[in-house]
Formats: C-alpha cells, structure tokens, sequence
C-alpha cells in the first residue's frame, strides 16, 4: 500500500492505496468522478485524458502514486452546467459529441493544446493535435470547429 | 410553431450538458453496493476440443467468490445464444446454425471464445484467479479463409462444408439472358474487408438480483433493451420477462455492435443470482477486438452486362460471406436480406440474379456494422458502374444518369423485392457535381501532376433501405420478432410532456430530436419535453436502434400517439369552448373555434384533462396520456450521392483526401446539425474501411489486429473537411416523410474514396485498405 495526496479539482484527498492502483482507478472508483472514462486501457483512446499539473496526461497509465502531491484537473471541475469551460460551451454549441463518450479526454486535451500554443492554431494544427484522441462518432470536423471557437475565447480572455 | 426549437431547426442538444460536465452515466460509472467483478477466461486458440477444465487452483485464489465453466450453465438450464433471423437456402431448407452457448462446453470456436468466469470480491483478484483456471485443449485445425472455407475441414459436427445457407434471390434465367444480350461486361473481383466496429466506450455489464422478489436488473451497453430481455427470458432462459429489468443508460456509441445478445451479460445475469452478489464486467479493449461481432467480410465476383449504349442489363453477383464461428443474433440477415436486395442501386437493371453463401470459420462471429449489407451492396454496384464507365470512355456521372430511375417511375419496383416509394437521384448528383466541382476536375488533375501528384476523382450513388422494417414483411422473411416501434406521450397536469420511447440513444441525439417533432405538433415550448428511453420498466416494448430506424419508425410511433393526444384534447376543447370537436382547431398550442374570441392554450386543456371539473365525464376517461405502435408499411430509401477527390504521392503511396462531398436525400430533415453530424461520423467510417481499417487473422486463427496499435481506425489529422448538403424528397408512407439517416455515410463513402484512388492510379482493382504501400505496390505495378 502507498499513501497519497493529491488535489482533485480543488479538493485535497489523502489516500491510502496499493502501490499498482491506476490515476484513473483512483479518479473513478475512490473518488467516483467517472466523467474521465476508460476506452482502451492502453493509452490510445485518450477518453481517460486529464490535467495533471496543468499538462494533459492520459490517467489510464500513470499510477496513482506518480501523482502524489500533484494537482489533477478532470472534467468535473471545469464547469458546471450553469458555469461551463468555454471549451465545454464551444463543444455544446459545436454539436461537437455524439455519444459523449470520448468528449472528456477531447476537452481535456483541447484545452491544454490552447493554452500551450504562443500562436493561435490553424485546424490542421488542432488535427494533429487531437492525433491522441479517438472520436468514433463526429469525423472530428465539429470537434476541429469547436476547439477554433474556444481558442478565440481563450485568447480573447488573455 | 416557432421555428426555433421545432421541425427543421438546428437545435443545440439537451443531452450534451451532461456529456460535457463528465456527468453522463454509462454502465462503467454505475456502482451497486456490494458488487463484486467479473474476468472471462478466453481461448487462445482459433479450434480446440476442451478435454477438460480445472479450476480447482482458482477457486481457492483470495477472495474469489466462484469459478464457472459450461457444464455450469448448461446444467442449470441456461439455453444457447440464438440467431434472430431464419434464412432458407434456395433449395428450400433451413439455414444450419451450430450450437452457440454463451460459456463453451466442448470446443471453443475462435481466439476469445469464453470458456470459463471468474467472480471475484476485485477486478484484481478476478483476474489472478484466471490465470489459474487450467484448460487441457487438443488443438484442431482452424478454419480461416473465408474463400476457401466449404472445402475446408469441418468446424461443427451439424454443419456439413461449414455452410450456414446458400441463399439466392432474383431471376436466374432472365439475367442469363442479359448476360447473353450484353455488348459488355464488367466483372470485378471484390473483397470486403473486415472490420472491427469499435465504439469507444467498451461493452459491458452490470447484474443484480434480488432473491426477495426473484428478479433480476441488468445495466448493459445494449441498443435494444428490450430485444435483450426478451432474448435473455425467451431463448436463454434466465427468468420471465416481466422479472428481468434490463436498462440501458448512456451508452457510448454502437455502430451495431451493441445491439446484439453477447455471452458476457449472459453469464453475468446468470451468475448474480448464483453467487447473491451484484456482479461487474467491463470488457478491455483487446477483448472488444475479440469477441465483439465484427464487421463485412465478404469475398465477391460481380459482373454487369451492359448494352452498346450504355444501359445497364444485367448485374450477377455471387457472394461467399463470413459469420465467423457462430450466428450472431442478426448476424444471417445481413448478407442476405440487406445485401441482396439493395443491389439494384438507384438504376433500372431490368435483371439481377444473386448467390449468396454463408459460412462459419473460426473467427469472431460477424455481424451487422454500421449500414450491414447496404455498404457492401453499394460498394459492388458502385464499383461497377464505376469501372464499366472507364471501360466503355463514358463520364461515369453520365453514365450513372443514363441508368437512374426517374421521379416519374415511383413506386419502383427492383428486381430484387424492395418497392422504392421516393426519390430524385438526379437532383442530388447535380448538386453533388456544382459542390465538387466536377467541370473543373481536369484543371486540378493536370496541376497536380505538374507537382508530382496523382489526382482522381470517384462517384458513388448509393442508395439504402431503412426504418427497420415492415413486421410482415419481417416475418415472412424469418425474422423471429417484430420490428415496429412503441411510443407514449404522457401529458402533465400543467402540460409539459414526457415522451416514452423503445428506441435508444446511443450518440443520435433522440432527446432532442424527439423533443423537437412532439413540441412542434403541440406547439409547447421544446424546454418543456422530455425525453425517456432504455428502460424496460419505463417503455411499453421497443426494438431498438439500428438501420437508421428510430425517427422513421420510433419517430412516427411518437407522432402518431401526439396526434391521439391532440385529438382527445380536441374533444376536451369542445366540451370547455361549449362547441364540437369538429369545430376545434388547434394550432400553434392554441385551440380555437371559428368567429369566437375564444380560446383554450394547450396547458389549459391539459389542466382540465387531470383536474376534471370542466371536463366530458361522461363520454371520456380523464388524463392525457397515450401510446401508440407504429408498424412501417415500407422501408424507407435514403439515397443520394458522394463524390470523394483525392490526391496520391507515387513515391510514398500515401493518398490525402483533398475533398469529400456528400449530398444525401434523408426526406424530411428534424435537426440538421444532427443530421450533419451523423454524416460526418458515417462518412468517417467509411473512409477507414476504405484507407485505414483491416481485420485481420493469421492463418492460424491468431488476430493480428487486436489493439489500436494494430488496427487503425482514422484519427482527427487522417480525414478532410466534408462538404455536406441534402436534397429532399419525402417518403411517402411515414407520418413525418423522413426516411432517416444515420448509415448513409458509411453505406456511400467507401466505394466513393476507392473509385477516387482506382482513378488516380488508372487501376481496374484494388484491395481495401488503401494503405500507403497497397497503393504504392499497385502504382509501380506490383
């Protein structure tokens, strides 16, 4: 067993865990947030994508204890409905999910690919950019949209 | 009505508040007190006789609860996984189907094959545990080669040369003729490459019994709840129907694979009671890869005879299709029933003649897959016409038009059984033709070519029959269920609505679009309806979600108990206006009688219906609630046509999409961003079938394609922009002319992008994925 701090959306949880439990066991079965959902187990979905001190890190393979005094960001702690992420508006508003199911890790992701760029991104940099991520519903062309419309909020917000 | 919230408006989805907050709940994010998991325990070989299973070691691992085999469920009355559909082979005889139990007894049939459980109090622990369970196989021969596979060795004792069915449809005799009357034929040989569907959220399961009332609930990934319950009471026998409760909560995409009855929540539901526990499933990935049903699979030989002129005579298809080791449940229609008679496309060939024979092998069990049948109709019809035109120096648009079926020729009657009701395929390839550009294709193949590049340019027109389906017609064809759909309406006492439905929402947007038809025709705030589907408790019955059925048949089931709501509150108007119902209009929520002032709003009737004070006691029950069934009196036939553009780099074989249109004729059109967004998702698909996708087994069984590192499915830099647009004409059987649309991408793109490369390269053939190298092998000739 290992013992653990980690921030969760703002929230401090001291945990005491086997050493080989997963981030994303931790998020989904200790601690219930089952927004950040599992697709592949393998790292190649990228459904299970959350932020780990502000970078995007797939939690389906990271152990847990790798995030000791670390601070994790999921989907639950982005917005509420009456509150959202501009990206979450920007998906919303985009029809940029179907089945919602991949649409954490894609928000995830967008987000951090945002706030990483010194330039605004082109669509093909964002193509390339959700190349970790994927989405067996949309075609990815109202995901591509929505990120565009979320990055000219972002920015604007500088 | 308002034209922002009903029929024809973009609206923005109800259910994405809670996609986007991560507040969704699919199976995986359910938790019941006490549960405990579950781990199947695989074959790893493709054939094997089971000599014995030993699981004396796992049961004693740490907190296991118990290990079962087979002889388990058997011997506790658990019946086979059945096929839904019986297929009759020309000669008259009944399909042969093998013995399919959900846990395997005496061979295990393909790599992944279950042939024990584990229930253990951990996911862990469960999973130790089956690395205990020792099985003692005498290793057979696999059949694989699908080609190949009558002549091969036997796979199960009942079924002699592997054959499941050898189906035929249409007149041999006059397609003879044609053939014998042809100044050309085109044949092609055709492989339709396997394909492992691959919803992101994995299936899985979550069982619960409770031994005080003897029922059982079970949370599962499924596209037809009720079908599950229904197979799981009736074939496999685990309880009543009316003591099993299955729910569907979100589920994460289908694509057909999860409308099936699989052997994990079989055994799941099964086990829960045996072990007094609620048990857990969730499948990994490489268990997806494995033993969801797959996809396609077919081997062809087609040929179209056609006249000097250019018209179609003739078109002789003989198929060899996959249903892996076992049927899966609606695995035999597949090929058959939604193949065969969609080979007519959107033309007039006076004569079709198709052979169609099913056989096992021991791979995963295939089944129905986005589209199912149609893409693999349209990709032989389309890739015909296509290289018929090359072949004869015509335009392949011109050719296509010299062949359509015309607007004056409905109702059209095909040779091969379907009456299309509607269409104007024209309509929507001239259109197609001005989004693509197509006068000025020569201009851009010749600028690419002075940059080194090879462009081409391919159509395809397909055509689809939806809204699953006519129950007779069902019926007469071996269907073993019916295929309508049911609805409620339930008016509130101050007039919101919920909407019952035995359709399900796997990523279609139901909520809204549902929302949109019934506040449209009660003219009530959108705000005000909601939505209920994938719960057997709470619908009356339903079929569930596939071949884009749910608006045409959920749809016209809701429309049709609306409009019962709307003519008892007619009769409630009346009586409250002191008038007759035949005098009552309503309209935009308002009910009125002619040169009066008057008026009712609909919340107000709905008040009276519960609160009957000013009320026709006497001639009708109080409330406003009402069902209905909806029972198709046709298909319905999506058509329209995509032209896919692409670019090839002959030193890599790489091929870029450079344009993709689609103009599709969906009939009546609910909520065009979700129509568009449907396409979008289709047309991605069939794109990876076309470049990408490719399941594949070795000769010994083993899948090669069992994780996303091996199987490749198009991520967000592999596919364009679409260029995406309608064209409408109403189906003419259904009460709101749709003819739905969430196949039409996958059914049309394929073919579309294949004729593209085929151009591009100036080659008759080409297999399927266009990978880098297949395309660079064909272009230097390999």
């Amino acid at each position: 067993m290992v013992d653990i701090t980690i921030t969760v959306n703002g929230v401090i949880h001291s945990l005491s865990i086997p050493d080989n439990t997963l981030l994303s066991d931790v998020l989904r079965e200790n601690l219930r947030l089952t927004g950040t959902h599992i697709g592949c187990d393998t790292s190649q979905c990228g459904s299970c994508t959350v932020e780990l001190n502000g970078r995007a890190v797939k939690s389906c393979t990271l152990l847990a204890a790798q995030a000791n005094n670390s601070s994790v960001t999921t989907i639950e702690g982005l917005g509420t409905p009456d509150d959202l992420h501009p990206m979450q508006v920007a998906f919303r508003d985009n029809h940029a999910l179907q089945c919602g199911f991949c649409t954490p890790g894609m928000i995830m992701t967008a987000i951090e690919m945002i706030n990483d760029a010194s330039e605004p991104l082109t669509a093909d940099q964002i193509r390339a950019g959700l190349e970790g991520n994927y989405c067996r519903c949309t075609g990815y062309q109202n995901i591509v949209k929505a990120v565009l419309e979320a990055q000219t909020q972002l920015r604007g917000r500088e | 009505m308002t034209t922002k919230t009903g029929i024809g408006a973009s609206v923005l989805r109800k259910e994405d508040a809670r996609f986007i907050t991560g507040t969704g709940e699919y199976t995986d994010d359910l938790s019941v007190s006490g549960q405990v998991y579950c781990v199947f325990v695989r074959s790893p070989h493709a054939r094997a006789l089971i000599k014995s299973v030993d699981t004396t070691d796992a049961e004693a691992a740490e907190d296991i609860l118990a290990v079962f085999t087979g002889e388990d469920l058997r011997s506790d009355g658990i019946g086979d996984l059945p096929c839904g559909w019986l297929v009759k082979s020309r000669d008259g005889s009944d399909m042969v189907a093998p013995s399919h139990p959900a846990i395997a007894t005496t061979y295990v049939n393909y790599v992944g094959d279950i042939y024990a459980m584990v229930i253990a109090e951990t996911i862990e622990a469960a999973k130790n545990a089956a690395e205990l369970v020792v099985a003692d196989f005498e290793i057979l021969t696999p059949v694989v080669d699908v080609a190949t596979a009558t002549t091969a060795e036997q796979i199960h004792e009942n079924v002699p040369h592997n054959q499941c069915y050898d189906w035929e449809l249409g007149d041999s005799a006059a397609t003879e003729s044609a053939f014998a009357n042809a100044s050309h034929v085109t044949s092609l040989d055709i492989v339709n490459n396997r394909l492992i569907p691959n919803a992101i959220e994995p299936r899985a399961a979550l069982g619960n019994y409770d031994p005080a009332s003897g029922s059982y609930t079970l949370y599962t990934t499924s596209q037809n709840p009720h079908l599950e319950r229904l197979i799981l009471a009736a074939f496999v026998n685990v309880a009543p129907e009316a003591k099993l409760h299955v729910i569907s909560p979100d589920v994460g995409g289908g694509f057909g694979s999860k409308i099936f009855v699989y052997a994990e929540e079989t055994a799941v539901i099964w086990a829960t009671a045996k072990v007094g526990r609620p048990i857990k499933w969730r499948a990994e990935r490489i268990e997806s890869f494995q033993a969801d049903a797959h996809g396609r699979d077919h081997v062809t030989h087609a040929e179209l005879a056609l006249s000097g002129d250019g018209d179609f005579l003739g078109l002789r298809v003989k198929t060899i299709a996959n249903m892996g080791a076992y049927l899966s449940t609606f695995a035999s229609s597949v090929p058959t029933y939604l193949y065969g008679t969609l080979l007519s496309g959107q033309y007039k060939t006076p004569a079709i003649h198709v052979e169609v024979k099913s056989v096992f092998t021991n791979t995963a069990p295939v089944d129905a897959y986005r589209g199912a049948g149609r893409p693999e109709a349209t990709y032989v019809v389309e890739r015909l016409v296509e290289t018929a035109a090359r072949e004869l120096g015509v335009d392949p648009a011109e050719l296509r038009r010299r062949n359509f079926i015309q607007p004056s020729d409905f109702p059209y009657k095909t040779p091969v059984a379907l009456t299309y009701d509607t269409g104007d395929y024209e309509a929507s390839l001239e259109k197609a033709l001005n989004l693509a550009n197509y006068s000025d294709f020569a201009k851009r193949r010749n600028e690419s070519e002075a940059n080194g590049r090879k462009r081409g340019i391919g159509f395809s027109c397909y055509i689809e029959a939806c809204g699953l389906a006519p129950s007779q017609v069902a019926l007469s064809l071996g269907a073993g269920v019916g295929l309508f759909e049911s609805a409620e309406v339930r008016v509130d006492v101050t007039g919101s609505v919920t909407v019952l439905t035995g359709t399900h929402s796997h990523g279609q947007g139901h909520e809204t679009t549902f929302a949109q038809v019934v506040s449209d025709k009660l003219g009530i705030p959108f705000e005000n309806v909601t939505v209920v589907h994938g719960d057997t408790s709470k619908s009356d019955y339903g079929l569930g979600t596939y071949g884009s059925r749910s608006l045409v048949v959920g749809g016209s089931a809701i429309a049709k108990a609306t409009d019962k709501v709307i003519a008892k509150a007619k009769k409630i108007a009346a009586h409250m206006l002191n008038s007759t119902e035949e005098q009552v209009s309503f309209d935009d929520g308002i009910f009125k009688i002619p040169d009066s002032n008057e008026s009712l709003s609909f919340g107000e009737v709905a008040f009276s219906a519960y609160v009957p004070g000013n009320f026709p006691i006497e001639e009708l029950e109080p409330g406003l609630s009402e069902k209905a069934f909806y029972d198709p009196a046709n298909f319905t036939y999506p058509a329209g046509t995509h032209i896919c553009e692409v670019e090839v780099d002959p030193d890599t074989g790489t091929t870029k999409i450079v344009s993709f249109v689609a103009v599709d004729d969906f009939g009546t059109v609910i909520n065009p961003m979700i129509v568009e967004g449907q396409v979008h998702g289709g047309i991605t698909q069939g794109i990876g079938q076309a470049l990408l996708e490719h399941g594949i087994y070795d000769t010994d069984g083993q899948l090669l394609t069992g994780s996303y590192m091996d199987y490749t499915m198009p991520r967000a830099d592999d596919v364009p922009d679409f260029i995406v647009d309608t064209t409408v004409t109403l189906c003419t059987h259904n009460p709101l002319g749709a003819k739905g649309c969430g196949e039409a991408g996958a059914i049309g793109a394929t073919a579309a992008v294949m004729n593209a490369i085929t151009n591009a390269l100036d080659v008759k053939e080409l297999a399927m994925p266009a990978t880098a190298e297949t395309v660079w092998r064909a272009q230097i000739g390999d």
